[in-house]
């Protein structure tokens, strides 16, 4: 139910879920919703700038944060499917301006209203029960960004706790990275393969059959590999579990909809 | 210019052109005269009892031996043992310490013992620590006419002697004792934890690299206190 | 030591390909992490001793000229020699000229990163003075004639049929019918070779892990004692160090102390600490007789004070290393020069310049784990992004992706030129893509190289948002 004092909260979708699976940016709208959130999708977001930052093109890397600011800065929170992103924003943004003061008061603005998914619903909006179902042996991948920038590791885990029919498997090592790194997987994709394999290996032994996470281009990544080695283990992004949304969208890499929990 | 004036210069250029803000000379001698502690780990607290349990425990945790020892006199013979458990010869060469000065080595006929630095043909030492730090199980030993540095490291058997009043809880007081010793600093002084060992071969830890390979450590009770 | 760091897409395809090394990085990885988060466990003062250490660091390099002075005072007060070596080629001449005037035959050394930075060894074999380094990992790859591959454990990358081969090939006086099979023959094998070595040594030579201005103390980490037999038995003992090292108390190299052997192998302490100051006094009864320190700058008053300023904190605990990705899958080897890792990607472009180093900073995921680790609180990744950005104005790196990159950036910050043309790309790419991923995309750079891409729906998440879907 939308009232007077809902939360207006701007949807960052990052470029990925944008163009490559925007069934996560429909479940995190949903999730939103369904716990008091109006929910608005700012037409004019593309990419966060973490690309450009982190390949050291610091003027667009500039341009691209203060359009961020500008269009998401009016909102109450900003809400982001994606640890990267979110950390790209919430750590970054003041760190990029620092130079530049009228900036920077609007990016510490931003920032501090800025959360991932998970951690939005869990520790925000304090979201204990999606009321969703999936009877399912899920193993979940952390984020290096989400992990170490924004300190996610419970949230997802409190929230998948009450999925009906979830079994959580564990990862070994899993605080490792997965080998995404951006554009490091294209710019060095033999080393990026390797240590996607060591995090393939841990998917495979922890007995799950589908591996859930918070961040697109690691699932995309993990899922990739897992694919090219011809694993059934099914990827997907936890905002699609948690939204009940497995039914609408095959797992990522896939068309055939097999029914899922 | 020399080197030194050149590496100095630039030096105080990098940091003058930086944001840093330096000391006074006076702040940076009195630092250098304070000693301040830094944090210091609660695990080295307790009575003398407490920390010489807590010695022992941490010294064989890294395969140092150890054997507690009611007075003085029984030296003699935990040397001998140490020699008859590892199959050893009765030669020793130990620290011309006055602690060793008086023990009766002669009630031990089959115990050859000579004094002064270590050679390569020795196999056995003994020498006697200036403390015991219990955090670690770190024997601290001072170089000195009374302690030769090759005794701690030649030898393939080192067998060390600690006076139980003298162990500690944490490092820093080991280097408050060196200052009230008001002696200056030694040539050497070396913190020994455990035997040597290395992992430098497909990662396989392995006892007696090129320092001794046993550590035997001789805690007798000195009925003092510190 | 000669660089390679340019020829770094080969090292890596040379590294990746290498099964002894993949085996060792394999065992490495769980080995010294698991071992650090237990010695973590038992100290619960860890956290502030790592805030302690870096508050040292900051204060010390904060007043370094200073400092360097105080310790030189204290070292000649007790009766040692300071040398100021202002780069590589100082460095070495003023250590020869120690050596010669020893009459130094050979000289035994104990493990120092710094002498393969200035290239040591070569430069004193070349000049009538042979180098034996006794570090059980540092002593094995002399013999094989290759680079350290690790900070502190040089020869990690082999395993012990290789040490074998060696020892087999170069301990030619032993009998040939001996048994190599196990690691312990193996160290057996060179204590006893190098036992003879530390005897007849005219000169030893160590490195320093820290330099104590308070006393002006030297002081060596080692598991073995190599270092200790290395600094006592010769006439003469050379500590080189370079001018970061310094400390000001002994109480600040004790905290130091505390989260260096922690970090780097799990252990509480290491083997031996060993605290040098002067030569032997006239009533000792061993020690050298002449004690020299040799401070090296070789780039670090450049780097003082600059955007890399806090590279100089590093106490090479090797922890960033071991909790590295791209260092365990590739080894050390891959970085081309003395120093590998992430310490090594920031460093080593600071000590020979970026344009043949680029690459180093560039290979990371930005994982970030090595910033969580490292004891003196660097931060790692925020270097590694400094010199991206160094590199990215310098022009450096590949055409294609700088290009593409530019373009990328181009689209997104035009918001109206870019949804139609993503549009349009989705969905040709959607048609294309059978069983709902691409196994070979040619636009898609190293991806499909070794992963599948999973195929784009037909329009993009803002497109159908706009038309109403929910």
């Amino acid at each position: 139910m939308k009232t007077e004092s809902s939360l207006n909260v701007g949807l960052f979708a990052t470029c990925l879920v944008d163009l490559m699976r925007p069934s996560v940016g429909f479940a995190t709208a949903r999730l939103l919703e369904a716990n008091g959130c109006n929910v608005h999708v700012p037409e004019s977001q593309t990419c966060c700038g973490q690309p450009a930052y982190n390949a050291g093109d610091q003027a667009d890397a500039l341009v691209l944060a203060g359009n961020v600011i500008s269009a998401f800065e009016v909102f109450d929170y900003v809400v982001v499917p994606s640890g990267s992103c979110a950390g790209m924003i919430k750590v970054h943004y003041p760190s990029l301006f620092k130079d530049n003061k009228d900036m920077l008061v609007r990016a510490n603005a931003v920032a501090a209203k800025t959360y991932e998914l998970t951690s939005f619903l869990s520790d925000v909006l304090q979201v204990v029960d999606t009321e969703s179902e999936y009877s399912q042996k899920v193993a979940y991948h952390d984020s290096c960004a989400g992990l170490r920038e924004l300190g996610i590791k419970e949230q997802p885990r409190k929230l998948m706790a009450n999925v009906k029919g979830l079994k959580m498997r564990e990862l070994d090592d899993a605080e490792n990275c997965c080998g995404f790194g951006g554009l490091f997987s294209v710019k060095y994709p033999d080393i990026s393969g390797k240590i996607v394999d060591d995090k393939v290996g841990c998917v495979e032994k922890s007995g799950a059959d589908v591996l859930l996470g918070g961040d697109l281009g690691c699932l995309m990544n993990v899922a990739g590999r897992l694919q090219r080695r011809g694993s059934r283990i099914k990827v997907r992004h936890v905002a699609e579990v948690l939204a009940g949304m497995t039914d609408e969208v095959a797992p990522i890499g896939e068309v055939k909809l097999a029914k899922e929990g | 210019m020399s080197s030194r004036d050149e590496i100095l210069g630039t030096i105080r250029k990098s940091l003058k052109q930086s944001a840093l803000m330096p000391s006074s000379s006076s702040e940076i001698d009195a630092r250098l005269t304070a000693h301040t502690k830094n944090t210091v780990p609660k695990r080295a607290h307790g009575d003398n009892e407490a920390q010489t349990t807590l010695f022992i425990t941490e010294a064989e945790r890294v395969n140092a031996t150890t054997e507690r020892l009611d007075s003085l006199d029984q030296l003699g013979e935990a040397v001998l043992r140490f020699l008859a458990g590892h199959n050893l010869p009765g030669c020793v060469k130990i620290a011309p310490h006055s602690l060793l000065k008086n023990v009766n080595w002669s009630k031990h006929p089959t115990l050859a013992v000579a004094q002064g630095p270590a050679v390569d043909t020795d196999q056995v030492s003994l020498s006697v620590a200036v403390t015991g730090v219990a955090e670690t199980g770190t024997l601290v030993l001072h170089s000195g006419p009374e302690s030769p540095i090759t005794l701690n490291f030649l030898p393939d058997n080192h067998i060390v002697l600690l006076p139980q009043s003298q162990i500690t809880g944490a490092y820093e007081e080991a280097w408050a004792m060196l200052r009230e010793g008001a002696k200056g600093m030694p040539r050497a002084v070396n913190w020994v934890t455990g035997p040597s060992r290395s992992a430098d071969i497909e990662q396989t830890l392995l006892l007696g690299a090129h320092g001794p390979r046993r550590l035997h450590i001789l805690i007798y009770n000195d009925k003092k206190t510190r | 030591m000669e660089s390679k760091t340019h020829k770094f897409p080969e090292n890596v395809r040379e590294g990746l390909a290498n099964d002894k090394l993949q085996a060792a990085l394999a065992k490495l990885g769980h080995g010294f992490p698991v071992k650090r988060l237990e010695a973590m466990s038992r100290l619960p003062e860890f956290e502030q001793l790592r805030d302690d250490a870096q508050a040292i660091k900051e204060h010390t390099l904060a007043n370094l000229g200073d400092y360097l002075e105080r310790y030189e005072a204290k070292v000649i007060e007790s009766g040692g020699h300071v040398h100021w070596a202002a780069d590589a080629t100082q460095a070495r001449e003023i250590i020869l000229k120690i050596c010669q005037d020893a009459g130094a035959k050979t000289v035994t050394k104990g493990k120092s990163m710094i002498s393969e930075e200035i290239a040591l060894n070569d430069y004193l074999d070349q000049n009538g003075v042979q180098p034996v380094e006794t570090d059980l990992g540092e002593y094995i790859i002399q013999l094989r004639g290759e680079a350290p591959s690790h900070i502190i454990a040089p020869a990690i990358h082999l395993s012990k049929e290789q040490v074998e081969e060696s020892f087999r090939k170069e301990h030619t006086q032993l009998p040939d019918d001996r048994n190599l099979e196990e690691p312990r023959a193996l160290l057996e094998e060179a204590r006893a070779m190098l036992r003879r070595k530390f005897i007849a040594a005219d000169v030893g030579i160590t490195g320093a892990n820290m330099l104590i201005a308070e006393t002006g103390t030297s002081m060596i980490v080692t598991n073995e004692g190599n270092g200790d037999l290395t600094q006592t038995l010769p006439k003469t003992h050379i500590a080189i160090a370079s001018i970061e090292k310094v400390v000001p108390t002994l109480e600040d190299a004790t905290t130091i102390l505390r989260v260096l052997a922690r970090s780097a192998t799990g252990q509480e302490s290491a083997v031996y600490n060993t605290f040098s100051t002067g030569p032997r006094r006239a009533d000792d009864l061993d020690g050298p007789e002449n004690y020299h320190v040799v401070l090296l700058d070789n780039g670090r008053s450049k780097i003082l004070g600059g955007e890399f300023h806090d590279m100089l904190r590093c106490i090479r605990c090797s922890a960033c290393l071991n909790h590295c990705p791209v260092y365990k899958a590739i080894g050390g080897h891959a970085y081309g020069w003395v120093y590998s890792g992430p310490m090594g990607a920031v460093l080593i472009p600071g000590l020979i310049g970026l344009a043949d180093a680029h690459d180093l900073p560039s290979a990371s995921t930005f994982c970030g784990k090595c910033e969580e680790v490292c004891p003196m609180r660097i931060p790692l990744p925020k270097l590694l992004r400094s010199w991206r950005q160094k590199g990215f104005e310098a022009g450096l790196g590949s055409v294609k992706t700088r290009s593409g990159l530019g373009l990328w950036a181009f689209l997104a910050r035009h918001p109206a030129l870019y949804r139609p043309l993503m549009n349009f790309a989705v969905g040709a790419l959607s048609k294309f893509g059978a069983k709902g991923r691409f196994r070979s995309l040619p636009l898609a750079g190293g991806w499909t190289v070794v992963r599948d891409l999973a195929a784009p729906e037909e329009r993009t998440f803002l497109s159908q948002w706009k038309g109403g879907k929910r």
